[in-house]
């Protein structure tokens, strides 16, 4: 039996993010200069499924319970239930046209305060970046909001208990293992695990599951400090590029263009 | 308005005693926004054994450079390098604040920016001031370029990839003021670097490679990657790739081309079953002579280069490099 005293518990940051196979669709809102995704379907960010995944591993491996945390749209609700579907016990959205418009920084404040009400959490996962705004600091952050450790792009958990876990994280051209006292916030890369796929039944387990909205007030956060508001950041303006190439298409049967382009990439002297 | 700015501050990085060279790009273009200020730029740097690297900081732009050469420096450590750079380096009250996007630049930077209580642009491929000397921070998104600035807070902070801007020319003649960075009281830190460990690079470096070949996710699946892979090996290219490519688990982050991976200069490009998405495209945009090969006629990638091969990649790439072999041979 696994002792619920003793039992970790994991918070992991979701983000609902416009599908990627649709994003050249995604538009700039010219009065708020933020994303206006009005009409782009919402997906889990991919790396969000490696931080869910690592969650769903520990909890059969030594028994965890998991929270699912994402700031975002009413759409975002989907994305909250996926993961509850996928084993996740507990799922918030954090809910509020006064957190629309948010920056990396207005956003790990809005979840580091929800992490602050809702845990206390030993471990918080993120994504190591998300496919829209890749900018990779909500995770550091988040940590710096809550004082605690960071530890970016993790890649293995080598060792964990309640108290202190040691991993293997990426740095350039290498890796380093760290050893951390917990609670830390992680952010994860893919090459950490393979997210399972969604089984039928599972998804019908989850229909019990509720989904707790949390709007500003429930968050007792100042409007200040969240949203385009809260963000010290913004966008000032969308320029285009001039492509200054002109192509030149290579025709014929496929050996012919093969012969063809050795042809001018030679002439040109970047082929030998 | 304060007409008074404070200083330009770069954060500089070394490995093993070797100054990164992001760090010398970096301040090679803060000199321009200083002077276009009026104000001072600063570098600090930390590690251990590295006094012969501050003369090549200040001929390199910098007027002012916090050296902070201790065992405890040896090796980037968050809370370490955090509180150091915040206790040592907020006198003047920086301006701008500049980190190469390197591993420890991803991290420390927004660690400095939370800490700080300011905003931070991520991977930026143009820094320049408006006519209010804000910092107008350039990402490609959307096909075009947004700009991002930080009006009201300050340090404006913004990470920026090696490559993107030049190195500087060296003037030994320059002079600068070292402020030496004391060894820190005892961090106590629930953070502990256990190890280390630098891999040997595989194949070809993309940063210095005469030919880059890169794969999308028109590529389609682990064989088509091999193609690529293959391609790239026969030719002595550097291997690349899109994020899709990353994302769908054909290659590793390391080859990412782009806005946050890696930016290249080669001779020849040639891109393989991608769309042209701008985030992959500034990481090219010095090359030579690009070529694109892809499926789809109207794939925007055929505004973006200088030869279209309309084709299956998985059809056209055997024959080519059946194709180049005879080349070969009849040479």
């Amino acid at each position: 039996m696994v002792n619920e005293s003793t039992m970790l518990k994991l918070a992991v940051c979701v983000k609902a993010v416009p599908d990627p196979n649709k994003a050249d669709q995604v538009k700039i809102d010219p009065v708020t200069k933020t994303l206006n995704r009005v009409k782009i379907p919402l997906v889990i960010n991919s790396l969000d499924k490696h931080s869910l995944e690592a969650a769903l591993q520990l909890k059969a491996r030594l028994g965890a319970a998991i929270t699912v945390i994402s700031m975002g749209p009413s759409e975002a609700t989907s994305v909250v239930g996926e993961c509850l579907a996928y084993g996740a016990d507990l799922g918030y959205l954090l809910c509020d046209d006064a957190f629309a418009g948010a920056d990396a920084y207005a956003t790990a404040y809005t979840l580091a305060c929800a992490i602050k009400k809702l845990g206390p959490f030993d471990v918080v996962f993120c994504g190591r970046e998300s496919s829209d705004g890749a900018t990779e600091w909500v995770g550091p952050e988040l940590a710096t909001f809550l004082d605690w450790p960071v530890i970016t792009m993790v890649k293995e958990i080598i060792e964990c208990s309640t108290s202190e876990w040691i991993v293997r994280a990426s740095i350039d051209g290498g890796y380093r293992v760290v050893k951390v006292a917990l609670p830390v916030v992680l952010t994860v890369t893919r090459e950490l695990n393979s997210p399972r796929a969604l089984s039928f039944s599972s998804i019908l387990k989850a229909r019990n599951k509720t989904i707790t909205v949390l709007n500003i007030k429930d968050l007792d956060i100042s409007e200040e400090n969240v949203g385009l508001k809260g963000s010290p950041t913004i966008v000032s303006e969308l320029t285009c590029l001039n492509n200054t190439r002109v192509c030149e298409f290579i025709e014929g049967t496929t050996e012919e263009k093969a012969e063809a382009l050795i042809h001018v990439l030679v002439s040109k002297g970047v082929l030998k | 308005m304060n007409r008074e700015h404070g200083p330009v501050l770069v954060i500089a990085e070394q490995v093993d005693g070797h100054i990164q060279p992001v760090s010398l790009q970096l301040i090679g273009h803060a000199r321009k926004l200083a002077d276009g200020l009026g104000s001072q730029l600063e570098v600090v740097l930390l590690g251990e054994n590295i006094s012969a690297l501050y003369p090549l900081l200040i001929a390199a732009g910098a007027d002012r450079v916090y050296i902070g050469d201790h065992p405890a420096f040896r090796t980037y450590h968050p809370q370490v390098y955090i509180t150091t750079i915040v206790e040592n380096t907020q006198r003047y009250k920086p301006e701008i604040i500049l980190v190469g996007s390197t591993f420890m630049g991803r991290e420390l930077a927004p660690l400095l920016a939370a800490r700080l209580g300011t905003g931070l642009t991520a991977h930026c491929i143009e820094l320049e001031l408006d006519e209010k000397k804000n910092l107008v921070q350039k990402i490609p998104a959307y096909g075009g370029l947004m700009s991002i600035i930080c009006p009201e807070r300050r340090p404006q902070m913004a990470t920026v990839a090696q490559g993107v801007f030049p190195f500087p020319r060296m003037d030994t003649t320059r002079d600068g003021e070292i402020v030496n960075i004391e060894a820190p009281e005892i961090i106590s830190s629930p953070l502990e670097i256990l190890k280390i460990v630098r891999e040997e690079p595989r194949g070809v470096s993309l940063e210095s490679a005469k030919t880059v070949v890169a794969g999308g996710a028109g590529v389609g699946d682990n064989e088509g990657w091999k193609l690529v892979a293959e391609l790239a090996e026969l030719l002595n290219a550097g291997l690349g790739s899109t994020r899709p490519a990353v994302d769908a688990g054909w290659t590793g982050i390391e080859t990412m081309i782009g806005q946050s991976g890696k930016m290249v200069k080669p001779e020849l490009y040639i891109g393989i079953g991608l769309s042209g998405e701008q985030q992959h495209m500034v990481g090219v945009i010095g090359a030579k002579v690009m070529v694109a090969i892809n499926n789809d006629p109207k794939s925007p990638v055929f505004k973006r280069v200088d030869l279209g091969i309309v084709a299956d990649c998985k059809e056209f790439i055997p024959v080519f490099i059946n194709e180049y072999k005879k080349y070969k041979e009849m040479e």
